[in-house]
């Protein structure tokens, strides 16, 4: 059984001192540790943010892609290794903004990923812009007037998507993280962590504080995790003017079949595994008579 | 040369089926005894317009359609209109007795006007929608073709519709061709002999490769629609469960690239394919794949542009995009084939020169071949023929016996790295990045790291262009004229050739497949002893002559079209200069 030092690496990470994602790091290596899988068993895909560096930071099989294809890329590694547990952390730029179609059709597919995205409402790596959940008003380089988008609720469209497991963390949170984490990793289909995470560097106007006063516990509420209005409903108190934001599991189902359970080719085994030419050779043979 | 050359061409709105028609009767022509070469002409919408598809029917092997009609098959007044002045004056055109026929279109013409109650036959034997099945029976007929083999085809067409419904069209088709022989006889005699028994099999070069591409062992593909490639990821997916592959109709191109890029990480054979404009979109993805050194195969079937273009079209336009876009320097394989066999070929070996570089391969088509059909010997298409090269591929046990710490990105003397996917054990977890990495894996921005890195790409695409083959020569060794073409410009180049041979000129034919790193050497020695180099291609600027006089330093006349059609060696012949 993998312990969290065995997905320890000897690389420091170059993130700035007290950024959200040392809290989800350490989330992420406890989760694992938890799981019962190992570094081999893990593909861990990422986009390009200053969060998407984790891979590099964890001893673990990675993809560092490129910016906002993080889900296309992971969604062609699970087809071709259904073996391996697939994780994608990336932040809101990434999940959000450049790769926002995939996320469309990424939660619809219901494929076995888990869609860990660090939220921290701006752009940290390009050094403070706007991001698709920054609030309207946020005055950034790109925003200098204040930005008048309004803010993209990823939780409620996953939800309207119809996605199967729709969750919120919050970076500070490392208990309740790595269970979100270790949950979404059993999860039949995708799974999507909004995780709530300040940038120290360039969102000061959300630090830890203004978190901490507005995160609360849904199942401190009696929430119903498998009654979709009510997920709707908490959904719809973040972005807003509720001054709270709903974390732990908002919804969730397991009767749904993921996507990798219905492609015929991979029913009973991952194409990796699979033997170079899978069919007969008279199979083969014969697909040039359909042109006879 | 040729003795027999019939041209048959089917002309009819689009939903008559007048591409499916087409394609059927193409093949009871091979059935027959022909080789043929069949190409639609549509316009980009489902209904309405006016769509023909040509036929050309020959003893020899023909690789290009002609100019001239032998047997217009008219389903519609408009067809008689568009087609009249195409035809010879010794053919035939079958139409329905009850279609007008526009004032003044057949004046003057010589040949038969078969005038018969198509629609009436359909009607009586079966339903209005087999009109087309008594035209071609009745075209059959006054061609001299077995009717079998046209009620042979249609039954296997409607097989799957049941039984009745392939009844009702040998019905139709029994009639039709009963009253054409009673009205008209027979009024082309093609004088066929007997025709070698070997199989032929009748398809366009998108299914050419993709039969390939299952062959060479392609488990995953992804892709959108885009014309003319789709009939690719069509072939694929409907191939998926039955020889276990997936195929995922992505959300768009650069979700089809990248998740291509994603299973072959994980170390099955992938590819993907699109048009230009769809391939525009995958570009970064495929830079993607260069940086993570993953081997990918991408089909593009090239149509004209800019933007949307011509749709329905086609161009050898996109040839320097698919040398030279994307950013950053990194070596690819560009190969053109120009016949379907050859891109049954090029299947085979962009898979294993995609392992062997773990590199991009990208197999360059066009509309043109993407949609016409030719007859070529099964044999041709033989499994047989397939073996397999996976490169630096390694094995958990392989890894293992190693007897140091795998280094994923290890530089060597080729600049290729042996490969172990993820999954395979402790020494199989290693960071694949975008971003420049170690021989390891981890991300740096250490100034030797970045030299070695841009080396081992260099070294990459040196080995790449020692493995590409000299360009293929037809006709004599010398001659006073040599056209050069790349892709489909090959048919009817290789026919204008031959009917200038047969006048007393003296031309012959370079036919480039691998144009990427273009083998520099071997082209110097090929063109060595030419005098006069034209270079045929379907775009307007010329891009290949611009590349053989950038890479080799010779010149070549350019002799272009573009205006979206096929050349024929008509055209080529018309515009070449004395």
């Amino acid at each position: 059984m993998a312990t969290v030092q065995d997905f320890s690496n000897d690389v420091r990470p170059t993130w700035c001192p007290g950024c959200g994602d040392f809290g989800i790091w350490n989330a992420l290596k406890r989760a694992f540790a938890a799981s019962g899988y190992g570094p081999d068993e893990i593909m861990m895909v990422t986009g390009i943010g200053c969060g998407s560096k984790m891979n590099d930071y964890t001893r673990i099989s990675g993809l560092h892609t490129l910016h906002g294809r993080t889900l296309a890329v992971a969604t062609g590694f699970k087809l071709a290794n259904s073996a391996m547990k697939v994780i994608c952390v990336h932040g809101d730029g990434d999940g959000y903004g450049e790769g926002g179609n995939h996320f469309l059709h990424t939660v619809r597919r219901n494929i076995g990923l888990v869609d860990l995205v660090e939220n921290n409402h701006v752009y940290g790596l390009t050094r403070g812009q706007y991001s698709p959940t920054s609030q309207p008003g946020f005055k950034t380089r790109t925003s200098p007037a204040g930005a008048l988008d309004a803010p993209l609720n990823p939780v409620a469209l996953a939800i309207a998507e119809g996605a199967t497991f729709v969750a919120r963390g919050f970076a500070l949170d490392l208990g309740q993280l790595s269970s979100l984490i270790g949950q979404a990793l059993e999860h039949r289909g995708y799974a999507l962590i909004d995780v709530m995470q300040p940038c120290v560097s360039f969102n000061r106007a959300m630090d830890y504080d203004w978190y901490r006063s507005r995160v609360y516990k849904v199942e401190d509420e009696g929430h119903d995790p498998s009654d979709r209005l009510a997920a709707m409903a908490r959904a719809f108190e973040y972005p807003g003017t509720s001054g709270r934001i709903p974390t732990g599991i908002l919804y969730r189902r397991e009767d749904v079949p993921a996507y990798e359970e219905q492609v015929a080719a991979i029913k009973e085994q991952a194409l990796a595994a699979q033997p170079f030419h899978a069919r007969p050779t008279e199979d083969y043979q014969a697909l040039v008579k359909e042109f006879i | 040369m040729v003795m027999i050359d019939l041209t048959f061409r089917i002309g009819g709105e689009a939903g008559q089926g007048v591409e499916s028609g087409g394609a059927g009767f193409a093949k009871a022509l091979t059935r027959g005894g022909y080789h043929v070469v069949g190409t639609p002409d549509y316009y980009e919408r489902i209904r309405g317009g006016h769509n023909f598809f040509t036929i050309r029917a020959s003893d020899e092997p023909v690789y290009a359609i002609d100019d001239e009609v032998d047997v217009l098959i008219a389903m519609d007044s408009e067809s008689l209109v568009r087609h009249a002045d195409k035809l010879s004056a010794k053919g035939a055109v079958v139409v329905d007795e009850a279609t007008k026929i526009p004032e003044g279109a057949l004046d003057g013409y010589s040949g038969t006007v078969a005038r018969l109650p198509l629609l009436q036959i359909a009607i009586d034997n079966g339903a209005a929608v087999m009109v087309n099945t008594a035209a071609l029976a009745a075209a059959a007929q006054l061609v001299g073709l077995d009717l079998q083999h046209v009620v042979g085809v249609i039954t296997e067409n409607f097989g799957r519709k049941g039984g009745a419904v392939a009844e009702a069209n040998r019905q139709v088709a029994q009639q039709a061709a009963r009253l054409a022989a009673e009205r008209y006889g027979q009024v082309i005699r093609p004088g066929l002999a007997d025709r070698p028994s070997e199989a032929q099999a009748v398809l366009d070069c998108n299914r050419a490769f993709a039969m390939g591409a299952i062959m060479a062992g392609c488990k995953f593909a992804a892709g959108y629609p885009m014309t003319p490639w789709t009939s690719v990821l069509e072939y694929l997916a409907g191939h998926a469960d039955a020889y276990g592959l997936v195929v995922k109709h992505a959300e768009d191109e650069i979700g089809a690239v990248n998740m291509a890029v994603g299973a072959a990480h994980a170390g099955v054979r992938a590819m993907t394919g699109s048009s230009g404009g769809g391939f525009d979109l995958m570009v970064e993805g495929l830079s993607l794949a260069a940086a993570i050194e993953v081997p990918l195969v991408v089909y593009l079937a090239q149509r004209p542009g800019p933007a949307t273009g011509l749709s329905t079209r086609t161009a050898q336009a996109d040839l320097l995009m698919a040398i030279y876009s994307s950013h950053g320097e990194w070596p690819r394989i560009v190969l053109a084939p120009h016949t379907p066999e050859e891109h049954f070929q090029a299947a085979l070996r962009a898979f294993n020169l995609a392992e062997r570089y773990q590199s991009l391969v990208i197999v360059l088509s066009d509309e043109y071949s993407s949609t016409t059909v030719m007859s070529r010997p099964a044999s041709l298409f033989a499994f047989e023929q397939v073996t397999i090269d996976r490169g630096k591929l390694l094995t958990r046990a392989e890894v293992e016996t190693l007897g140091q710490p795998y280094l994923r990105f290890q530089m060597t003397a080729d600049g290729v790295s042996p490969r172990l996917p993820p999954g395979n054990g402790p020494q199989s977890v290693y960071l694949a990045s975008s971003n420049l990495h170690t021989e390891k894996g981890h991300i740096t921005e250490d100034p030797q790291v970045a030299v070695q890195a841009a080396d081992k790409r260099r070294l990459k695409g040196e080995g790449m262009q020692r493995e590409m083959r000299a360009p293929y020569r037809y006709g004599p060794a010398e001659a006073e004229l040599t056209l050069i073409t790349w892709g489909s410009s090959y048919g009817a180049a290789r026919e204008a050739m031959e009917q200038i041979n047969a006048q007393g000129g003296s031309a012959n034919l370079v036919q480039f497949v691998d144009l990427w790193p273009l083998p520099v050497d071997a082209v110097r020695e090929a063109l060595s002893a030419t005098k006069r180099l034209v270079c045929i291609e379907t775009n307007a600027t010329g891009q290949f002559a611009h590349l053989l006089r950038a890479e080799t330093g010779l010149r070549a006349e350019s002799l272009l079209r573009y205006d979206g059609r096929p050349l024929t060696a008509g055209y080529i012949l018309a515009h070449l200069e004395a």
